[in-house]
């Protein structure tokens, strides 16, 4: 099972390719939000993107209250 | 047909008796992304429900007890809310998306004694530490807790059946029914008391207008302790035997799978997911091969002048076969209201046969006061008042612009617990709205803006913010809003007053100051779009602001907040010349 660092890093990447901004930008702590340019859909997107890669189902409520990488990685280790 | 309201005096009789008129027909369906997990009739409904309302009731809820819900759109919401109306109490209905803290301040503010809430929720909350001070509480039920969870001395939802029979409370028009906490762009949330007559009265007025029957199909993908979900995604369709839908996930993948699986009649939106509605299919639109973009376009063209007086759904479906195929088939109209909806938005969706009824109203006024009913389609209003709503605009200038004033069965008794506040807006038995708007000679409204934050030109011209707002649309920011610069900085002056506009930038690069200057690009813009307003209305200047602006649940700015950040952290020596 991979680690919570594993898990948060491959979560950076897909970010990175999902909305194509360059992956040295992005870092765990960063609100996605903000940093992406984002609205709550586009998470969502996101979210079911990592869902198919991580192969675990978050409700939606999983992302509710979160805005950085490292609490997403988190909600989603927690399901591993 | 629907029920007779008139004939019942409070909700929980009219529910009981739509629970009968309607035994077979399905009331919920509730899917999770490509799942369905439930599909009640009406009769599964009430046998779901009444053991709910018998063990509020041996837990000592009573006529006039106040219990909160907090969930999201689901199956449960709507049963939990039939046995606190069965039990006779008052609901109130609490946004799950505040944060735990928000959601304890307005536990604590309404003094609810029965809480029926979903796990997670409570977990969140029962981990403040200020959830200690909810002294009244005396019953919690969660939904959904996992097997070996702490419940943090709530009972599963699941679990609190009883095979006794309860018993019905009737209730007068006159008693309170739900307290709702609205959401403003300007304060703090207010507890709006509204009757069982509040309820019926508006019901009434909205299924005139848009009547729901058996066999149609709402998505309620708005939050249903808001005014309009609550109305449009639970009181009108059981009330008329029609079923709503409700999805667990709110991913578009899913809500586009449900219009196609489950043939959706209505649905309400706010205007910014129409807008990015809009923006999807006009993508998909200019994907299109050439020739069939330009059968596509003719179609459009043809369907907009065959409807010219007022839709025609089944020549629009015939017409634009493809497009309402993806919509399901079934798509009578869709809602919206809330903030501003731009009207080539809504000239968009109507030419593709899809109405978007554009309204106004608030929880205040016990949801909508006005609606655009289609006859014939108007982009450019927020409707005529419903049926059995006064509507006045008090002390309007030159232009018949003033603020927007309404009478009606529909309205509000009070705040809870706070005559000052309930003073100011209802007064002779006229609600004031704080919002600015006039008649046009049709009856239809056109709302400017808010009162307080305006100017009024050296010739007495009231100039509002939002309306040269449109102007700008579609600037090259990530966000901005224009204020008059006395509502930031006030001056104790009637002349020399000014329009400025807030710009937050996308993306400023590394380093950059967070209130530097504008760029070029941006200020020449702007400088262009202010040439085309006469001038008076121009703005005279611009601040950066480096910051997301401050939005309500609904995404509407918080100016008011807004105006405050930048006052504190501003002066108006940051202004640039426009």
């Amino acid at each position: 099972m991979p680690t919570l660092a594993d898990t948060t890093e491959q979560i950076l990447n897909l970010a990175a390719q999902h909305f194509k901004v360059p992956r040295e930008t992005l870092s765990a702590d960063d609100d996605f939000f903000k940093k992406l340019d984002i609205n709550s859909l586009q998470a969502l997107e996101l979210l079911t993107r990592l869902e198919n890669h991580f192969h675990v189902e978050l409700p939606d409520y999983e992302l509710q209250g979160v805005t950085d990488f490292r609490t997403l990685a988190e909600r989603i280790q927690s399901r591993l | 047909m629907m029920l007779d309201l008139r004939e019942y005096s409070c909700l929980g009789a009219a529910l009981r008796a739509a629970l009968d008129r309607w035994p077979n027909e399905i009331c919920l369906i509730e899917a999770d992304r490509d799942r369905e997990n439930s599909r009640l009739t009406y009769t599964q409904f009430k046998q779901a429900a009444l053991p709910v309302a018998r063990s509020l009731q041996d837990a000592g809820l009573k006529s006039g007890s106040r219990a909160a819900i907090i969930m999201t759109n689901q199956s449960k919401w709507l049963i939990s809310a039939y046995a606190i109306f069965y039990d006779g109490g008052i609901l109130v209905p609490l946004d799950y998306k505040l944060t735990a803290a928000e959601q304890i301040a307005l536990l604590a503010h309404s003094a609810v004694e029965f809480l029926i809430v979903e796990y997670h929720l409570w977990r969140a909350i029962a981990q403040l530490p200020e959830s200690k001070s909810l002294h009244s509480l005396k019953r919690i039920l969660v939904t959904e807790a996992p097997a070996k969870a702490e419940l943090f001395g709530a009972q599963r939802w699941e679990e609190a059946g009883s095979s006794d029979e309860p018993n019905f409370v009737n209730r007068e028009r006159t008693d309170p029914a739900c307290i709702v906490y609205s959401s403003g762009t300007g304060g703090r949330p207010k507890g709006c008391v509204l009757t069982h007559g509040n309820y019926l009265e508006q019901c009434m007025a909205l299924t005139a207008l848009f009547p729901f029957w058996p066999g149609v199909r709402y998505l309620s993908i708005l939050p249903t302790n808001h005014a309009i979900d609550f109305m449009v995604g639970f009181i009108g369709p059981f009330t008329c035997g029609a079923t709503v839908v409700h999805l667990r996930t709110l991913r578009p993948e899913y809500i586009r799978d449900a219009f196609t699986r489950y043939h959706i009649t209505y649905m309400s939106l706010v205007p910014l997911v129409l807008k990015n509605l809009e923006k999807g299919l006009r993508q998909r639109f200019s994907d299109l091969p050439p020739g069939k973009k330009r059968a596509l376009d003719f179609m459009i063209r043809l369907n907009r002048a065959l409807t010219k007086n007022h839709p025609r759904p089944k020549l629009s479906r015939l017409l634009l076969r493809d497009v309402h195929k993806a919509f399901g088939g079934e798509l009578r109209a869709l809602f919206t209201g809330g903030a501003f909806t731009e009207p080539s938005t809504l000239q968009f969706f109507y030419d593709l046969g899809i109405p978007v009824a554009n309204g106004y109203g608030c929880t205040e006024a016990g949801t909508a006061i006005t609606l655009n009913d289609f006859k014939p389609f108007r982009a450019d209003t927020v409707g005529k008042p419903l049926p059995g709503m006064e509507l006045k605009i008090l002390n309007p200038g030159e232009d018949k612009v003033g603020e927007v004033a309404v009478r009606s069965k529909t309205v509000m008794s009070h705040y809870l617990d706070d005559p000052d506040q309930t003073a100011d807006v209802l007064q002779n038995g006229w609600l004031h709205t704080g919002d600015l708007g006039h008649l046009d000679s049709d009856g239809h409204l056109h709302l400017v803006g808010r009162k307080k934050n305006m100017i009024v030109t050296e010739e007495g011209k009231n100039i509002y913010p939002e309306d040269i707002e449109n102007v700008f649309e579609g600037l090259p920011v990530k966000e901005f809003c224009i204020f008059a610069a006395n509502y930031i900085w006030p001056k104790r002056t009637m002349i020399g007053e000014q329009l400025i506009m807030v710009v937050h930038l996308d993306d400023p690069a590394p380093g950059t100051p967070a209130h530097s200057e504008t760029p070029k690009n941006i200020r020449d813009e702007i400088s262009a779009r202010n040439r085309t307003l006469a001038n008076y209305k121009r703005i005279s200047g611009i601040i950066r602001w480096g910051h997301d602006f401050p939005r309500t649940a609904a995404l509407k700015i918080k100016r008011n907040v807004l105006a405050e950040q930048i006052r504190d952290s501003l002066t108006p020596n940051h202004v640039e010349q426009a």
